[in-house]
């Protein structure tokens, strides 16, 4: 069981209070309706499944229940690190060779 | 004395205990601090087992859990069967019954071992080859022979009446592995204050020592230095010593799953003790001391009852006080097995001959064996062992071929070297190094914040090993945050060494030949099937493993992996690590379904949700339904009712007067803000800006691909504030999605959300006389048609409690849901029931509200829709905002597919037989005559029989339904095809006047 450290209750926290909402980073367009096909396809359909980095979304369920931001490695299951939803992409990830 | 190979004086375990116990239903003697094996072992008893897929007579290899033969099934009752029990680990208690497994009529005669016989039918892969055709005999004939012809115990047939605890534990420093180096890393890391765990999978501490008579240290025996140690240990509140416990998984994080065997080695348990503990501990540190195996000689029938390792041999002489033969061979390719063989002849049993494949070793070991007069060949092999059911003989020739000569023994012990246990540190996705020189594979690359010591680092020496264990203990302490520690290091005063030994077959098992040399014991596996897997063009060790299932067996290829990856990398031309390791995967050993499962069982596997009004609907008789987590009432039976007669009486009393219906169990969400109506607005399909406090409106939530994901009446109590209600199954989801996008997609957006199902029970009133049942006991609110038109709620009181009053309808009736505070709930329904039975109002449950709705064509969300169905689909365009710019799905609905021609929608079906109803799911075709596969146009979502209507009556969804009206189809079912025709969806009071009837 993993620990993740909610950025809210900035604490880490059993896996079992956690729930993930798959990728994150993917914006919903302010004029959704007006897409077209192939943009509506990358946004509700493609996704990017890396072996390796992986940017996330968890919701702490049984805790807060806010919805935040992970980066995950994929191979080893570690959480690199988590921050609040809305905040950017971070590019400088903490311990990982660029 | 308890069995003729007990040796007096030998051991530790007192004679004064003696344990009754069976095998087979012959009764023994053995004594308290036995195993099953060490009992019968004593008793001269070797064969207790037939092998998987040859039916060979076997015995004890081993004497711990590496063992791969001795399984049988210990019997306490007629539901406590437990079947695959290592007789190795399991201890006597008095009482104790064991059966051998997979044998019949008996264990010496065995008809399956015809197998062993016909055994060139099921070399490696056989049941990938022989078994191929005809296709239809594989279920019915040779599967369920080959799994009663192959295998294991038998599964118990009755439900486990044990009980299983399981805790979560925390700690600085977890130590797993109990022998010299996991109780010298336990001392280190306690002395220091923090809090340790430290787990053994055996009834005592000491592991190796148990068998180790050279190891000295602090001037005392091994074995008696590791108890001393252990009362330290036990005397210290930071130390927690877990005995009987195996560290079965390794997980991320420094996650360990154990399980403690609590009180399967105890005569009568009692009810209190659970039969076994979950621990899942959190240690900051962890040390693995987890020690190394032997590994047996490869050569032909190298199986026989008899044969084992040398260290078993050692275990059972040393700790248990039992021989396990009176006149024995050694067989060995390392040091190691000489102290077996010194150790037995010290206890006057008779040494026929060690035999060592290597060419001229030297060392302490040999001089010592010489110096016991026991005969040393040195580079020869055994080239096979003779007898049957016991083995009788070893037959000896140089390595390199030239004379034979045969040697009687009831016992060989061999020993071919160590293997390191590096599963858990595998497990934690550490990487193993190939050490060429020792050819053993050990940590490379840690993983996590672990570290090896001992055996199963490779490290060599009890020395070495305690250095190495106590450095690594007060390390691990320092690095969770000890200060620092004030103990003294053990000090060794005498021990003994291993040597390198050997991997793959001996000489007499090799390519040219045909022998039984096994390599995996518990599985069949010969290294001539290893060979035959490479020839056959396996060529990564993973899937040599799974054609030949070398490894695959519950022992997990303990004893049998480095040979077969020696073998197979032998065979291929390429050096082991090139071959790689196939993958070490949990359990360690197996683990119980009860051990995982523990007290999440029965009452206790989900839990139940029951409304306020459930006491009162269980008082009245009610036959309930689960919905989701929920008990909800089904129908309300009076004397002598069957369902059909309840749910005929309930609908048609409905319609007629009035019904109550516990309508609780819907969710609730309250959306309040300055923002609420924009929300409403992207979330729902509807428009709700416009719609007035006071006023519902019957809503549709999508998902972004445009498909019906829930729907529900929203009631706006006021400018700012959203009374919404939700499918019972949908709540969670519906509020999860909901929270969803306010937080991460409209955070702007001034809105709160909140749960407010169990807040609120709701009781529907439905039917003509509705009003006349609810107004009495309301105050504050004005009941007329006018003031309180059809979809509107107002906030007032009833019985004196606040209510939330809808006038809405789920069966087409005048109706109202009369929301009241939860604690509230049965107080103000039976309540409302008085003045119901004034009027010969009902109570209905489910099934009849089910019937209700759908003779008016009211949809459920995932009956009959399945989330591929659009509001468009399912007849529901009115419900879709047509002017709205954004809302979630707006998008996805206007997908090409989603819009195109002929998909299916949803419409009503009439059987040409009124008194016929269709089975829900029940497929339709156009054409009934047309040839099989039929091409399916449709299918049946709901489907009841209408005692309101006089008829059946059904709802579907049908490609291009809408334009198939009055178009007669068809359902093919066992019985013969039903004619229905395609019709509306509303089957009763198609013009609504009920409604304010």
């Amino acid at each position: 069981m993993l620990l993740i450290r909610c950025p809210y209750c900035e604490e880490e926290r059993p896996e079992l209070e956690f729930r993930n909402a798959g990728e994150a980073h993917i914006a919903r367009s302010a004029n959704i309706a007006g897409e077209s096909d192939d943009d509506f396809e990358k946004f509700f359909f493609i996704r990017s499944n890396p072996k390796g980095i992986i940017y996330e979304r968890w919701r702490h369920m049984h805790g807060c229940a806010r919805f935040f931001n992970a980066v995950r490695d994929t191979i080893s299951d570690k959480f690199i690190m988590t921050y609040k939803a809305g905040e950017p992409k971070p590019v400088k990830l903490p311990g990982v060779a660029k | 004395m308890s069995g003729a190979f007990r040796i007096s004086g030998a051991g530790r375990l007192s004679q004064a205990k003696t344990a009754r116990f069976s095998f087979d239903g012959q009764s023994y003697s053995g004594i308290e601090g036995d195993t099953l094996a060490s009992a019968l072992l004593a008793n001269g008893v070797h064969l207790v087992g037939r092998s998987f897929k040859y039916h060979r007579p076997r015995g004890f290899l081993s004497a711990g859990a590496e063992e791969p033969n001795a399984l049988v099934e210990i019997k306490r009752d007629a539901a406590r069967k437990t079947p695959n029990v290592r007789a190795t680990v399991q201890e006597l208690y008095d009482g104790l019954a064991a059966q051998s497994q997979n044998r019949w009529p008996s264990l010496a005669f065995d008809v399956g071992a015809v197998n062993d016989i016909a055994s060139p039918l099921f070399s490696a892969g056989f049941y990938y080859k022989t078994f191929m055709w005809p296709k239809a005999a594989w279920k019915s004939l040779y599967e369920p022979k080959i799994r009663a012809a192959a295998g294991l115990g038998v599964a118990p047939d009755q439900p486990d009446p044990d009980h299983y605890s399981a805790r979560f534990a925390h700690c600085d420093v977890l130590v797993l592995g109990g022998g010299a180096a996991g109780i010298a890393a336990a001392l280190a890391a306690a002395e220091t204050g923090v809090r340790v765990i430290l787990a053994d999978e055996q009834a005592e501490f000491g592991g190796s020592l148990r068998f180790e008579s050279g190891a000295k240290i602090d001037g005392r025996d091994g074995f008696a230095w590791a108890q001393a140690a252990i009362t330290r240990l036990k005397a210290m509140d930071n130390v927690r010593l877990l005995a009987r416990t195996t560290a079965f998984g390794y997980y991320a994080q420094n996650f360990v799953g154990l399980v403690e065997r609590v009180s399967d080695h105890l005569q009568n348990p009692g009810r209190e003790l659970p039969r076994e503990r979950l621990w899942q501990v959190r240690a900051k540190r962890v040390v693995l001391a987890t020690g190394a195996i032997e590994r047996h000689m490869v050569f032909a029938d190298n199986d026989r009852p008899g044969i084992m390792l040398a260290s078993a041999a050692r275990t059972y002489l040393n700790h248990y006080g039992v021989a396990v033969g009176r006149n024995v061979g050694v067989y060995t390719a390392n040091d190691s097995a000489y102290a077996a063989a010194i150790d037995l002849k010290k206890a006057g049993v008779n040494v026929a001959a060690i035999v060592d494949l290597r060419d001229n070793p030297t060392g302490p070991a040999i001089d010592e064996a010489r110096a016991l007069g026991i005969e040393i060949n040195f580079g020869r092999a055994v080239i096979r062992a003779g007898g049957k059911l016991r083995v009788s003989s070893m037959t000896v020739q140089p390595k390199n071929g030239g004379g034979e000569r045969t040697v009687p023994v009831d016992a060989i012990l061999m020993s071919a070297g160590w293997t390191p246990s590096v599963h858990l540190f595998s497990q934690s996705r550490g990487k193993v190094a190939f050490n060429d020189e020792t050819k053993r594979f050990v940590p490379g690359i840690y993983a996590q914040d672990c570290v090896s010591v001992g055996a199963c680092n490779g490290t060599d020496g009890l020395s070495a090993t305690i250095d190495e264990a106590y450095a690594a203990g007060a390390k691990a302490a320092k690095d969770a945050g000890a200060k620092a520690a004030k103990g003294t290091k053990p000090k060794v005063d005498a021990s003994e060494s291993w040597s390198r030994g050997m991997l793959g077959a001996a000489p007499g098992a090799g390519p040219d030949t045909t022998v039984k040399a096994f390599v995996d014991f518990q599985n069949d596996v010969t290294a001539k099937d290893i060979r035959q897997a490479v020839h056959e063009g396996m060529r990564s060790i993973e899937h040599v493993k799974r054609f030949t299932t070398n490894g695959m067996a519950t022992d997990q290829g303990k004893t049998s992996n480095m040979h077969g990856l020696a073998i197979a990398a032998e065979t291929l031309g390429k050096p082991i690590p090139q071959v790689g390791l196939t993958t070490f995967r949990a359990p360690y050993t197996p683990v119980t379904f009860g051990s995982i499962v523990g007290h999440a069982r029965g009452q206790l596997f989900d839990p139940t949700r029951k409304t306020a009004i459930h006491p009162w609907a269980e008082a009245q008789g009610a036959v309930f339904e689960d919905v989701g987590q929920w008990k909800r009432a089904w129908y309300f039976p009076k004397a002598g009712d069957d369902m059909h007669a309840a749910v005929d009486r309930e609908c048609v009393t409905v319609r007629k007067t009035a019904g109550l219906f516990d309508a609780s169990t819907l969710g609730k969400i309250e959306v309040v803000g300055p923002d609420a109506a924009k929300f409403m607005e992207l979330l729902y399909t509807n428009p709700w800006e416009k719609l007035e406090p006071g006023r519902c409106r019957y809503g549709i939530m999508l998902r972004e691909d445009g498909f019906i994901y829930d729907d529900g009446v929203v009631g706006r109590l006021a400018a700012d504030r959203f009374h919404v209600t939700t499918t019972t199954g949908g709540a969670p989801r519906v509020m999860n999605h909901m929270e969803d996008y306010l937080q991460t997609e409209f955070p702007h957006l001034n809105v709160w959300l909140t749960s407010i199902t169990e807040q609120w029970a709701v009781i529907a009133v439905q039917g003509p006389k509705s009003r006349d049942i609810i107004a009495p006991l309301v105050e504050g609110i004005d009941m007329s048609d006018e003031a309180l038109p059809h979809m509107s709620v107002r906030e007032g009181k009833i019985c004196g409690v606040p209510t939330r009053l809808f006038r809405m309808s789920f069966t087409g009736e005048r109706g109202f849901e009369v929301n009241v505070p939860a604690d509230y709930g049965q107080a103000v329904w039976e309540a409302l029931w008085a003045e119901g039975q004034k009027h010969g109002a009902c109570a209905y449950g489910t099934e009849a509200m089910h019937v209700l709705r759908a003779e008016k064509g009211y949809i459920i969300v995932g009956q009959d829709t399945d989330g591929t169905v659009t509001p468009n689909d399912a007849g529901l365009d009115w419900a879709v905002g047509k002017k709205k710019t954004d809302f979630v799905g707006i998008r996805g609905m206007s997908r090409t597919d989603l819009v195109a021609k002929g998909r299916k929608q949803l419409v009503g079906l009439k059987t040409k037989d009124p008194k016929v109803v269709l089975e829900e799911g029940a497929q339709i075709v156009g054409d009934p005559k047309q040839a099989i596969p039929m091409k399916m146009i449709g299918h049946v979502t709901s489907s009841y029989w209408s005692e309101n209507c006089g008829r059946s009556i059904a709802l579907a969804l049908v490609a291009g339904g809408r334009d198939r009206m009055g178009e007669t189809l068809y359902v093919p079912m066992p019985n013969g095809t039903i004619e229905v025709e395609v019709a509306g969806m509303v089957f009763f009071d198609e013009k609504g006047e009920r409604l304010n009837g």
